[in-house]
């Protein structure tokens, strides 16, 4: 087990140094640098300056130096500071963390509490035209931008109806605010931002839902059930639904990783100060530290998931480590 | 000067310049002020601005970016500022003298001015802003206005000297930047002091050097609003300073929202959740419906649009070939088509509200029919009947490049394609992510014609853009313009400050440029904002809207933010 899970460490360490030197790469590849995006066209900046500015972010040595210089950092768990406000980038990623995490389980609850009764619904109602109404109105949801459904929505709710704010996470005088009145605030802010992304990304689990329920529906256990008699409705929900659910759980882990890292346009849209945005701004800015401190705790969260899940796994079933 | 083009772009000197214009050109807005810094029935309420970016550092020495300069321009003050005709005035500087033919600048300080955390401002405050923007350690972009810089003394507390090797007339200009406290600066350790909307005390910091000061996040200035609060990616928040020396603003509370997306901004305006924005033509000439809270407001912009040749392309490099391209342009057909009339033909490099523009060029009128006899005269013609031009076998051809995201000046190239297909010229149109196109196609002369923008600064000094000097890699004159009395014109027009000689010196410029044809100047954009109809007395100047800011005010009966007031 021990050689095992030493294994394991060292390809997900091997795999996070890969990750890092891919990020860096691709942001080296991409046209201009930090430099060039805050001061080019601007005729205030002459050239002389724009290359004292380089050497000052040390931007002036080969890639191999800057990249060596970072992963020195990271080495002491140093991030380094943003080229854009000279923040530490940990500091700049920890105020964003709750946000991002408040959306993102907002959205998969009611992925889940949506998707699960669709799938359901769609499995019982087999090839019927709800069944059918169904599946267009998920692949609808997929098929759709996310930004152009989020304006209709704001358009919606938010102009046409008013019921609800269009952007941001706050209102102007949240500070003013008694502490019920702040939930209140916050819960109706994310509602418009849910809603888009739950609907956007219901496909794939009523989907999901469907066919394993299907799937479920025909092995011999549910047969015997309705053999002894049992009524189908109690068949359905007693022991088809049931064992439905465990691979749910599985997936519900695999989309762990989502939940910290933030989408990029989306929150952008929403005006969300999630890390998606975070993300976004950092790549149109160069802001390489940023980027990289990103990249690499994302990739890291997202290893350790997996890392976790395998030795769960090779914990309860011998023959995954032995097979290794 | 010519500064980045950006839907924003001068707002940092509309608010910088803001603060006194009114006093000197006695707004007939303001309501009287019975004591200073007392109540007024007219102060309260808040204004609710938005940006597409958050700032980056509210430290005008280093940021460069249009949200930090909006706040930086309210919070801190510069010695001088743009008056609402262009004429220079002082703020933190009462007066000034200019010796030596302008080698020498004299500046007197306004005394009793107090930063916002109550330490008296002097003289050498500015001295600590200069060395700073001249200390090769500090991340500044601003250091090359400061290049001629001899020598910057504080011969008494309210008093600064600048000497320069040889004189400079933009320097007035550059002393308009903004001057930051010492005090704050140089202390070992910083504490962002408690504040209205932030009551708690923040812990010391260490300070570890300038350029991650922990000021920078918490602006002490002496400007018309002190800083309040800074919500990330979110909001920033400025109150009324009682204390202004020029008496406190009207509006209380100045908020900035953070909101990427233009059309997510229209939404908010439309929702009145924000009190002003620029729109764009097709928002500004959207259902009236829409703007029923709000005036709109339309003037000429500070900024020019043009369709910039290669010189160094040999298709170009025969006048009678640009004169031709120029003539077969239906500027009104563009500015009707793409700018919805909100604009006017461009004739060169100064717009119609710079003194240094020169009304008797004459725009060169549509012509295409002369434009296929200049092109035939030239050696074109179609000889294959195909409806394209060629000469030797060679079709004329070329490809008009422009930057991604700006969808007027996508609009515009199409409308250029089509115009200049109907005398046989084949465009092809290229759209280009803005930092490729400037490093793999501007940058490296690897473009025939592009089609770009200027957003200028007040002087008209324009050395970096049109001298021949400024041709190599990452210089400005990437269109590779050579005239030798321009050239002299432009180094006379930078030591010359008498307004009414740099007046004939750029008039001079605009004709030789307009007559060179080294660009087709396209169009002068209006700006065209929103404001909220409860604000009383927005007008507009040569500085756009917002030069009188600290005058406008909200009617009590029409106060929307209830936001308190506080006496000095």
């Amino acid at each position: 087990m021990a050689r095992y899970l030493g294994r394991r460490l060292a390809s997900m360490l091997f795999l996070l140094w890969g990750i890092t030197v891919m990020t860096f790469g691709v942001m080296q590849l991409a046209p201009g640098g930090p430099i060039d995006l805050a001061t080019e066209m601007s005729a205030r900046t002459s050239p002389e300056i724009k290359d004292k500015l380089k050497v000052l972010y040390g931007l002036d040595q080969p890639w191999y130096i800057q990249y060596g210089r970072w992963m020195k950092r990271i080495a002491r768990l140093d991030f380094g500071t943003s080229f854009k406000d000279e923040r530490p980038v940990i500091d700049k990623i920890v105020e964003r963390v709750p946000n991002t995490l408040l959306l993102n389980l907002c959205t998969m609850i009611l992925i889940f509490l949506l998707a699960i009764p669709i799938g359901a619904v769609s499995a019982i109602k087999q090839n019927s035209l709800v069944d059918r109404g169904l599946a267009v109105l998920v692949f609808i949801g997929f098929s759709m931008p996310t930004f152009w459904f989020g304006l209709l929505m704001m358009m919606f709710f938010g102009i046409l109806l008013g019921w609800l704010p269009v952007s941001g996470l706050h209102s102007l005088n949240y500070t003013d605010l008694g502490f019920g009145g702040r939930i209140w605030d916050t819960a109706q802010h994310l509602i418009l931002p849910s809603l888009t992304a739950a609907f956007t990304g219901l496909a794939f689990l009523s989907r999901y839902t469907r066919v394993m329920l299907l799937e479920v529906i025909r092995q011999d256990y549910v047969r015997s059930a309705r053999a002894k008699g049992l009524s189908s409705q109690r068949v359905f929900w007693r022991h088809a639904f049931r064992n439905t659910l465990i691979p749910m759980v599985t997936l519900m882990g695999l989309m762990l990783p989502d939940l910290i890292g933030g989408a990029f346009i989306f929150e952008t849209i929403f005006a969300y100060p999630g890390l998606g945005r975070l993300g976004m701004d950092a790549m149109m800015a160069r802001d390489y530290p940023v980027v990289m401190g990103l990249g690499t705790i994302v990739a890291f969260l997202t290893l350790l998931g997996n890392f976790l899940a395998d030795v769960g796994v090779a914990v309860v079933d011998p023959r995954v480590r032995l097979a290794k | 000067m010519p500064v980045k083009v950006g839907v924003r772009a001068g707002r940092i000197s509309l608010f910088t310049c803001s603060i006194l214009a009114c006093t000197a050109a006695g707004s007939p807005t303001r309501p009287e002020r019975l004591v200073k810094g007392a109540l007024h029935p007219f102060d309260g309420d808040a204004f609710v601005d938005a940006s597409i970016g958050d700032a980056s550092m509210l430290n005008p020495v280093l940021s460069n970016d249009s949200a930090s300069g909006d706040i930086n321009g309210m919070v801190y003050d510069g010695l001088l500022k743009y008056g609402p005709n262009l004429d220079i005035q002082g703020v933190l500087a009462e007066k000034w003298e200019v010796a030596e033919g302008g080698r020498t600048i004299t500046f007197h300080l306004r005394q009793g001015v107090k930063w916002h955390d109550g330490a008296p401002f002097t003289a050498d405050d500015v001295l600590y802003t200069y060395e700073r923007l001249v200390d090769p350690k500090v991340r500044t972009p601003y250091s090359s206005d400061y290049e001629l810089v001899k020598s910057v003394t504080a011969p008494a507390p309210h008093t600064v000297v600048v000497r320069y090797k040889e004189v400079f007339a933009p320097a007035l200009e550059s002393w308009m930047i903004s001057i930051i406290p010492k005090h704050v600066y140089e202390a070992k350790t910083f504490a962002c002091p408690p504040t209205r909307c932030r009551p708690k005390t923040d812990p010391p910091k260490t300070v570890e050097n300038f350029n991650s000061h922990p000021a920078n996040r918490c602006p002490i200035g002496t400007g018309a609003y002190t800083f309040c609060e800074w919500r990330t990616d979110e909001k920033i928040v400025l109150e009324a300073n009682p204390n202004y020396f020029e008496g406190r603003p009207h509006v209380q509370r100045f908020i900035y929202r953070i909101i990427p997306d233009q059309a997510v901004q229209f939404l908010e305006l439309r929702r009145q959740s924000i009190d002003t924005m620029v729109l764009r033509p097709d928002q500004y000439k959207a259902y009236d419906v829409f703007f029923e809270n709000h005036q709109k407001f339309r003037f000429p912009s500070f900024s020019y649009s043009y369709m910039g040749f290669n010189l160094k392309n040999p298709l170009f490099q025969d006048r009678r070939v640009r004169l031709a391209l120029a003539m077969a342009l239906n500027k009104k057909e563009i500015i009707d088509g793409v700018l919805l009339g909100l604009g006017s033909p461009a004739t060169g490099p100064f717009p119609p509200l710079s003194w240094a523009f020169d009304p008797g060029v004459e725009d060169i009128a549509f012509n295409p029919a002369e434009a296929r006899r200049l092109l035939q005269e030239a050696g074109w013609s179609d000889s294959d009947g195909d409806g394209f031009l060629d000469r030797g076998g060679k079709p004329f051809r070329f490809t008009l490049m422009t930057n991604q995201g700006n969808k007027v000046r996508e609009l515009t190239s199409e409308v250029l394609q089509l115009q200049l297909k109907k005398i046989g010229v084949d465009v092809t149109i290229r759209i280009v992510e803005w930092s490729s196109f400037i490093q793999k196609f501007v940058e490296p002369r690897a473009f025939d014609v592009v089609i770009l923008g200027w957003s200028l600064g007040r002087d008209p000094d324009q050395y970096l853009i049109w001298h021949s000097s400024q041709t190599g890699p990452g210089k400005y004159n990437f269109v590779d313009y050579n005239n030798p009395e321009v050239d002299h014109l432009l180094e006379r027009g930078r030591v010359t400050f008498e307004q009414a000689e740099r007046q004939k010196i750029y008039r001079r410029i605009h004709r030789l440029i307009h007559d060179d044809l080294v660009y087709i100047f396209l169009y002068y954009p209006e700006a065209t904002p929103v404001v909220h109809r409860r604000f009383e007395g927005p007008s507009v100047s040569a500085l756009g809207l917002f030069w009188n800011f600290n005058q406008w005010h909200v009617p009590p009966e029409k106060r929307k933010y209830p936001v308190p007031v506080f006496e000095q």
